[in-house]
């Protein structure tokens, strides 16, 4: 077992884990934050996206030791009640049909718009590559994060001004 | 996952030592294509010895050559002002590495020691005649790649930094799998101080080579019309389920137009 400290939206945790169990394995059983989800397994679909020191990264291709003394960001730090922009455009362009791959595409949304501002479709659809919804609803995906970026862009820029 | 000792050595040196004594260790950089293969128990090291915040991200000309320290992530890369400055292709190169998230977690020395057959870099590696630095020696791209899957890293040697020749002359394409989106075949194209260059990744079973057929066309007259009759033998191209060896020699072919016309 090996001891592991880390911040997770905002709160410092400690647990003592295998050193195998992986991040994504950490914040459901250990945690019980159940909103990133586990999807493929192989890295593949980008259900379990999550942001590390700020930056999206699949949690089923982190081990949770690898995180030690970093900063996590789930899906349920977002915001406390699912009235986040991005979260918000996801419910008004109906960016979702059985919700599975949602909180991982709403995790790599927020990473689109810090990192392309408000992005055309093509960029978004460009930056989508890591993320699958088996439902194949990317219409509406596209355009919730497309929406979502503007929303988010001007709720940080209202907030610095 | 099969299960393992985690070490965390405090330095370079420390952890190519310890690396060295353990029986099957293996380096942890951003684990990208580790983690995978342990998690399909592809993999199964009886050690994991993390280089987190070991290894070097600075970015720097070193001569005329840009060296990239092994920590950089493709991200890094790929947004990097002299990257972009003195070896576009590259930072375009890094910019198309997986996806997003993978980018933000896997290296540059963690893709170039894993040498999966189909890594971007290794194209890069052979156009640009790259160095490997390690913990006790600088390697050449031709000793370094040494088959799909194994280099010429000794256990408890770790990769500390590569340079590559620069120019703003230079392209890289590739063709993706349609449903795994993984490279099939990518071609880098670079025309150097001495005569061009185009190099070839996820063609061969043995890794990455330099085409030379389509250098010496290019020699003669650098230009899309130059390389358009290339015929890249079949004999040479590796076959899987979804590439066999003539579509792939095919891609190739094709990849060649159009990194030249890219350039």
């Amino acid at each position: 077992m090996t001891q592991v400290s880390m911040t997770v939206n905002g709160k410092m945790v400690s647990k003592d884990i295998d050193p195998r169990m992986l991040l994504v394995d950490f914040l459901r059983e250990k945690l019980t934050l159940t909103g990133t989800h586990t999807g493929c397994e192989t890295s593949h679909c980008g259900a379990c996206t999550l942001h590390v020191d700020g930056r999206a990264v699949k949690s089923c291709t982190m081990l949770a030791v690898e995180c030690d003394g970093r900063d996590i960001l789930t899906v349920e730090g977002v915001s406390a009640d699912g009235s986040h922009p991005m979260q918000k455009a996801f419910t008004d362009h109906h960016g979702l049909q059985c919700g599975y791959c949602t909180s991982g595409m709403i995790m790599i949304g927020l990473d689109i718009a810090k990192r392309h501002g408000t992005p055309d479709r093509e960029t978004i659809r460009t930056e989508l590559k890591g993320n699958i919804c088996r439902c194949t609803g990317y219409q509406n995906i596209v355009s919730a994060i497309e929406a979502g970026a503007v929303a988010t862009t001007d709720a940080v820029e209202n907030e610095d001004a | 996952m099969h299960s393992f000792e985690y070490h965390t050595p405090k330095t370079l040196k420390a952890a190519a030592k310890l690396a060295a004594s353990l029986g099957r260790p293996a380096f942890l950089a951003g684990g990208q294509t580790l983690l995978p293969e342990m998690k399909g128990r592809r993999a199964a090291p009886s050690d994991l010895v993390t280089l987190s915040g070991l290894l070097s991200k600075k970015i720097k000309m070193s001569g005329d050559t840009l060296l990239i320290g092994a920590g950089a992530t493709h991200a890094e890369i790929a947004e990097d002002p002299l990257v972009t400055k003195h070896l576009p292709a590259l930072a375009d190169l890094a910019s198309q590495v997986g996806d997003p998230q993978v980018r933000h977690r896997g290296t540059l020395g963690g893709s170039l020691a894993a040498n999966v057959p189909a890594g971007d870099y290794q194209a890069a590696c052979w156009a640009l005649d790259a160095e490997i630095h390690t913990v006790t020696r600088v390697i050449s791209t031709r000793d370094f790649f040494t088959g799909a899957g194994t280099t010429a890293l000794e256990k408890g040697e770790i990769v500390t930094a590569v340079t590559f020749r620069t120019t703003n002359k230079a392209y890289f394409t590739k063709i993706l799998d349609p449903a795994a989106r993984s490279p099939l075949v990518g071609v880098f194209v670079a025309l150097l101080e001495d005569g061009p260059r185009i190099a070839v990744s996820g063609a061969r079973s043995t890794g990455a080579y330099r085409h030379e057929a389509a250098e010496a066309a290019l020699t003669q007259d650098f230009s899309v019309t130059a390389v358009e009759d290339i015929k890249t033998p079949e004999g040479e191209m590796m076959s899987t389920l979804y590439a066999d060896e003539r579509y792939r020699a095919h891609l190739v072919n094709i990849l060649i137009r159009r990194a030249v016309g890219g350039c």
